[in-house]
């Protein structure tokens, strides 16, 4: 007991020390002067939690011990039921947005695109163990060839998307080919480092890029060449709502984005999910675990992580240009660390690999900071908290996946 | 399979700053022999092995492994020279199945590239189908077969050892190096380990290159034997004529 309250007292110490300059002491402006006025009964109150609850924290922890083991593990492969459930899902999906207001639709569509980051991210730090903290670099390449070419050649969105996800994953390749003979810590500073390399390149190729201002303008995606506009751009030029003998209505083209978003996302989970069946995902598995034996049995580690990190690159990319087309704008503010950081949080927060957790996860972050739009001051406390308490109770992740085995049967 | 070298080694020096690892060392093994390296810890033999195998870029010396130069070659090139290793601590895949471990074996020879497996093409089935039933076959050939789907990490120290053998075998390597393969074997072990190198060597036609401190074994399987003592040879032979040398009695039990 006694060194229980010596360690509550510790930690009402250390809090003190944290909240005074945040709570305790405020600036109050008077004129011309800037007084500073002390506050120290909130200082007082803070300690006075943090001790008490300090001292109660064995009593505390004990509902929260079930749920290291309480969450489920989800079974790895998909049996015939779950194709049904998986049906059903994607029916639900699609059919959703037709009966839904705008607003929310915008939101899922930002969700989407999030789970298409975050299951292309999953390749490379779930399924290969590559940390990499600069894949909005990526995002970013992807969203800028798809601008740039807008701007400087005129093309849209189909002719340029492809070009958007080869150059991302063009990217990869070059920056993988040097940097993947790293491992764990080097790798994540080396891509840290490119990750603002290029956001300091869009700033500064001012006559290129737009510099701060990014591009504007871009167009958004066309219907097998009809443009969802009220007016088409050309004259005598046919829009899809001419062309389907409705009257224009700006919700179509939300619903069009949301469908896209939803169409790439569900690419990306097919890919990923045949990837870690296929030899290349047992290669990854085991590169991760043992990379001198890998190496015995004449498996090139450089080829096989290179592998993960260009199509990792290439969905950032494909995300990107989707990215550029639904904003009508890109400028280098959107793709900044914390992007990153933010995939990344995605992956970790859903369980390393499991792409079901994965989906959840990038749902909870996007939706959640909406929902509370109040409390957006509080937004990356919130995060931080929760990442800490993740740590501590469940640092598999919220939905862990065990991996597909291959079976032999008896 | 037949009597020539198979792999020539000469001159092969690996120093590390002050240290004279292996000091000039000469040999060769023959396609269908069984050669051993031994001698006293720190002779050396490890670092000819990794030397050998690529995961050390040798000082000096000529390596060729059927007339062809492997010397200073990546390990995993130097695989697919046909020379694959299994380690003085069992490297297994861990948390993979004991089928997947084999699987993962046959990398170089399924069909990995992406877009036929994306879209399962009938090539692809047919590789991995095929890559399945080899592997089923080697674990039958091991007694491994019932823990097929277990994860590797889960058994038995022997039966690790068996399939790390077995991981390296489906590879079809023409020489296989096997660094300490009885080491933690019990008695029964370590003679069907004898019994599988005889039969390795019999029906799959794979030269042998071992490193081993059981003297027991070593006499029993080894057509000829390299002795090390600090880095250099001190003879090579038979093991009547390795038994019977004053040299390699001198360096096992000290001067008289």
């Amino acid at each position: 007991m006694g060194n229980n309250i010596k360690h509550a007292a510790i930690s009402a110490l250390l809090t003190a020390v944290l909240v005074m300059p945040v709570f305790g002491l405020e600036l109050i402006r008077q004129g011309a002067r800037t007084l500073m006025q002390p506050n120290w009964s909130f200082v007082f109150i803070a300690m006075a939690v943090v001790f008490v609850g300090q001292l109660c924290r064995p009593w505390l922890m004990i509902p929260f011990k079930a749920m290291k083991r309480g969450l489920p593990t989800l079974p790895a492969a998909p049996t015939g039921g779950n194709k049904f459930i998986i049906f059903v899902l994607v029916a639900a999906a699609v059919i959703w947005p037709f009966f839904s207001g705008r607003s929310s639709v915008d939101i899922a569509t930002l969700v989407l695109i999030y789970v298409m980051l975050a299951l292309g991210l999953n390749i490379v730090v779930g399924f290969a163990g590559l940390l990499d903290l600069g894949f909005v670099g990526f995002y970013a390449v992807g969203a800028y060839t798809y601008a740039l070419l807008y701007q400087w050649a005129g093309w849209g969105f189909w002719e340029a998307l492809p070009v958007a996800g080869a150059m991302a994953a063009l990217f990869g390749f070059i920056l993988g080919f040097p940097v993947l003979r790293l491992r764990g810590d080097y790798l994540a500073i080396v891509t840290l480092g490119f990750g603002e390399i290029i956001r300091l390149l869009l700033i500064n190729l001012n006559q290129f890029t737009g510099g701060p201002d990014g591009i504007s303008g871009i167009p958004k995606p066309t219907v097998f060449g009809l443009e969802m506009t009220r007016r088409a751009s050309e004259e005598g030029g046919e829009t899809f709502h001419q062309f389907m003998g409705w009257t224009f209505q700006n919700q179509h083209m939300v619903i069009y984005l949301y469908l896209m978003a939803l169409m790439f996302a569900l690419v990306t989970l097919f890919v990923s999910t045949r990837l870690i069946r296929m030899p290349v995902g047992r290669a990854w598995e085991a590169l991760r675990e043992d990379e001198i034996a890998c190496r015995s049995l004449g498996l090139n580690p450089t080829r096989i992580k290179l592998s993960a990190f260009t199509l990792g690159a290439m969905f950032a990319g494909f995300g990107g240009a989707f990215f550029a087309a639904r904003q009508g704008l890109v400028n280098p503010e959107s793709f900044t660390f914390i992007e990153s950081a933010l995939i990344l949080a995605i992956v970790v927060l859903g369980g390393m690999g499991s792409q079901v957790g994965v989906i959840l996860a990038a749902i909870l972050i996007t939706v959640v900071p909406e929902l509370a739009r109040e409390f957006a001051e509080y937004r990356m406390l919130i995060f931080g908290l929760v990442m800490v308490l993740m740590m501590v109770w469940r640092p598999q992740g919220l939905l862990p996946m065990k991996r597909p085995h291959v079976e032999l049967e008896k | 399979m037949s009597s020539e070298v198979l792999l020539k080694v000469s001159g092969l020096s690996m120093r590390f700053g002050g240290l004279l690892a292996v000091d000039n060392i000469q040999f060769d093994v023959k396609g269908d022999e069984v050669f051993a390296i031994i001698g006293p810890n720190g002779a050396g033999k490890t670092t000819v092995f990794n030397c050998v195998g690529g995961f050390y870029k040798p000082s000096s010396g000529v390596i060729e492994m059927a007339g062809k130069s492997i010397a200073g070659l990546p390990s995993h090139e130097v695989a697919r020279h046909g020379l694959v290793r299994t380690f003085q601590n069992v490297r297994l895949f861990k948390e993979l199945t004991v089928l997947e471990n084999l699987l993962v074996a046959q990398h170089t020879q399924v069909e990995s590239r992406l877009l036929p497996g994306l879209f399962k093409t009938r090539g692809y089935r047919r590789a991995e189908d095929e890559a399945r039933a080899h592997a089923a076959q080697w674990l039958d050939f091991m007694g491994l077969r019932e823990f097929a789907n277990r994860e590797a990490g889960n058994l038995a120290y022997g039966h690790q050892r068996r399939l790390e053998i077995a991981r390296c075998m489906i590879t079809k390597p023409k020489l296989l190096m096997l660094d300490e393969p009885a080491a933690g074997l019990n008695p029964q072990e370590k003679r069907d380990l004898q019994g599988l190198i005889h039969q390795l060597r019999q029906e799959f036609g794979v030269a042998v290159l071992l490193i081993e401190h059981d003297m027991s074994l070593i006499m029993g399987i080894s057509d000829r034997i390299l002795v090390m003592e600090h880095g250099r040879a001190i003879t090579t032979g038979t093991p009547d004529e390795v038994r019977n040398d004053a040299r390699v009695i001198k360096a096992y039990l000290g001067e008289e």
